[in-house]
């Protein structure tokens, strides 16, 4: 596997580099990934599937990522196989919140449920899909779920009403208040005991939150 | 919801409609009124029908009892796995992964081990990558004697089914003697697996490996030249190579199409590079060669059960590092520092570095895939989970046109669907 994808980067690389929005090719864990921009994105994508060297005939798989504090919010990412080479390769595309992305449908049809479920979950706009219902979320749904900022309880619940005789809505309520735990101990966040300099940088430069300050201007 | 219903055939209305002359009784002057007759009707398959394995609501439009459109509707069973998992350390998260597809549950703990590990950068030792392969083609034997046994029951062959979970029994009581569960196993982990097997364990699977190709026979002998079978699953829902490759399948439903790709061989994980097995392919890609390639599978499940116990070492089946794996319960007992770190496991949890992978693994449905992303800190950022089903849900529409109402059934048995794992 990993020969074959080695064999490929030469391939992946001359192929993009004509396309519009310059895509950017990078290895991760010892997978592809290219970044790459809404503008160019169907070009990009009906190369990477058409290119003789490329041949990505299959898309298996379409989500979004949120990070809220990015300029632009969201990201869509596409995991793609090539079954013929047996190569993989992951196309990440910022999308800032509200703004549309070119839908892939018309390069691969299974395209349009991985979309419709970035839909329901994020809130990204596809154009171009035929068929942006919600998919996974309850009929009349509200809001989208999977974004940083949607509370892990949700804000209704149903329960099955007996003088109604039919399933109702009521906000959520919680008999014990939702926890969410710091693992981030005082000593390991903010004091750098004598002889342990060396992990602690190596945790705050592993970790984006909280933002990471030098551990020399904490000391003092 | 308006959207979601029906929009019947054009050329059908034009066909089937009536204009009443005026004069006619209920028509008025300057009025014509339209007695418009449609032989177009739609109906709700599901989510409470036995034949929809779980809760898939499909709105079906017929034209008498040829469908002519299908609208699966999905979701019923959307429990927020993923966001949950958001909000679970590592190791908390994994059982989520066994409520998923519940017929095939290690394997999916087997994709979220993976994934973490690679994120980790550790490897876990020989024995535990055998006994995952071991376990893997035992679930893999699990889901199809599930799936084919009630694909059979959904078209009208009760045998099977009855015999078929006689034969689930035996198998999930291995994973009870390891797991201590029948379904919800929580046994694979990053770096390892939760315990060694029990003594004894290997002699017991050995001596059933070298039954159950018995029982596939008898099981062949009820339905493989069943004239009802064949005529029930023989050109039905025909997916062509290009089609299958276009819908995104993977499994035996890719391979049915015709496709020889199994990722064990392709893109191997674990010790599956070393394990000899065939890939069975289809040639017609219709609802009977889809069978036929499942049936297949569990004999070279069996072939390959056979090699990993043959090649199995006594060894550990775990990490040594108690930083990513708990120590040894009697050694906490004595040791102050495995106290310490058993601690920290299960309230803390292990830190992550920041990154992304996409680890998949061949489950029996096909390629389930965990695309994970770590921030640093003790929980995953995001764990997106690539349900095998989802994609080939999505093709039902496609490949039930123009079928009859009960071939809409053994396509949707052929197509392997839980909705544990669809909806997530």
């Amino acid at each position: 596997m990993a020969e074959a994808l080695v064999a490929a980067v030469p391939a992946l690389i001359g192929a993009l580099e004509a396309l519009p929005g310059a895509p950017r090719v990078r290895q991760e864990h010892g997978e592809w990934v290219i970044d790459a921009t809404a503008e160019g994105l169907i070009a990009l994508m009906t190369t990477l599937r058409d290119d003789p060297r490329l041949r990505f005939e299959q898309m298996m798989d379409l989500c979004g990522v949120d990070w809220p504090e990015r300029p632009q919010r969201f990201d869509v990412v596409y995991n793609l196989l090539s079954v013929s080479l047996n190569q993989r390769v992951r196309v990440v595309v910022p999308v800032a919140d509200g703004a549309a992305i070119p839908s892939v449908v018309d390069v691969w049809a299974s395209a349009g449920w991985w979309e419709r479920e970035a839909w329901d979950l994020f809130g990204i706009v596809f154009t171009g899909n035929p068929d942006m219902r919600r998919i996974l979320t309850d009929y009349g749904f509200d809001g989208h779920p999977l974004r940083k900022d949607f509370p892990l309880t949700g804000y209704v619940e149903v329960r099955y009403d007996e003088d109604r005789k039919q399933v109702i809505y009521e906000p959520v309520r919680l008999t014990q208040d939702f926890r969410t735990f710091d693992f981030l101990s005082p000593w390991e966040a903010i004091t750098t005991l004598p002889g342990d300099e060396k992990v602690h940088q190596a945790r705050l430069d592993g970790a984006p939150k909280p933002p990471a300050e030098k551990p020399a201007e904490l000391k003092g | 919801m308006a959207d979601n219903v029906a929009h019947e055939a054009p050329q059908q209305r034009d066909r089937l409609a009536t204009d009443i002359p005026e004069g006619a009784p209920g028509g008025g002057p300057g009025r014509t009124r339209r007695t418009v007759e449609i032989d177009s009707h739609a109906i709700n398959f599901g989510p409470q029908h036995p034949a929809a394995h779980g809760v898939l609501r499909l709105i079906l439009e017929m034209d008498g009892e040829v469908v002519e459109r299908a609208d699966p509707h999905i979701g019923l069973l959307h429990r927020g796995t993923e966001k949950l998992i958001e909000y679970k350390t590592y190791m908390q998260a994994l059982p989520y992964f066994d409520r998923l597809d519940y017929v095939s549950p290690m394997c999916q703990e087997h994709a979220f081990a993976l994934a973490t590990e690679k994120l980790l950068s550790v490897t876990p030792p020989l024995r535990a990558q055998w006994i995952r392969v071991l376990f893997s083609e035992i679930t893999r034997v699990l889901n199809h004697l599930l799936n084919l046994t009630t694909y059979a029951l959904d078209v009208g062959a009760l045998t099977p089914v009855l015999w078929g979970h006689e034969e689930r029994e035996k198998l999930m009581e291995f994973h009870e003697a390891v797991s201590g569960a029948r379904l919800h196993a929580n046994y694979f982990r990053p770096g390892g697996v939760a315990k060694d097997l029990p003594a004894g364990m290997e002699d017991k699977i050995a001596a059933w490996a070298d039954g159950f190709p018995r029982f596939i026979d008898e099981l062949e002998s009820v339905l493989t030249d069943n004239r009802i079978w064949k005529q029930r699953t023989v050109d039905i829902g025909i997916a062509t190579r290009e089609d299958a490759l276009a819908w995104g399948f993977s499994g035996p439903c890719l391979r049915a199409s015709g496709v020889p790709w199994d990722l064990r061989r392709a893109q191997p994980y674990d010790t599956y590079a070393e394990v000899e097995f065939d890939i069975p392919v289809g040639r017609n890609g219709d609802c009977y060669d889809r069978y036929l390639v499942r049936v297949q599978e569990m004999r070279e499940s069996v072939k390959i059960i056979r090699q990993a116990l043959a090649k199995m070492k006594p060894g550990p089946i775990k990490l040594a590092d108690n930083k990513i794996s708990p120590p040894h319960r009697a050694e906490m007992k004595r040791s102050m520092e495995a106290l310490i770190h058993h601690f920290k496991l299960y309230t803390e949890g292990y830190h992550v570095p920041a990154g992304a992978t996409y680890t998949v693994v061949e489950t029996p449905k096909g390629e389930f895939g965990v695309y994970l992303v770590a921030d640093g800190t003790n929980k995953p950022y995001r764990c997106k989970i690539r349900p095998t089903g989802f994609a080939n849900l999505q093709a039902l529409e496609a490949l039930s046109k123009r079928h009859m109402l009960a071939d809409a059934v053994a396509i949707i048995g052929s197509l392997d669907i839980v909705f544990g794992e669809i909806d997530r």
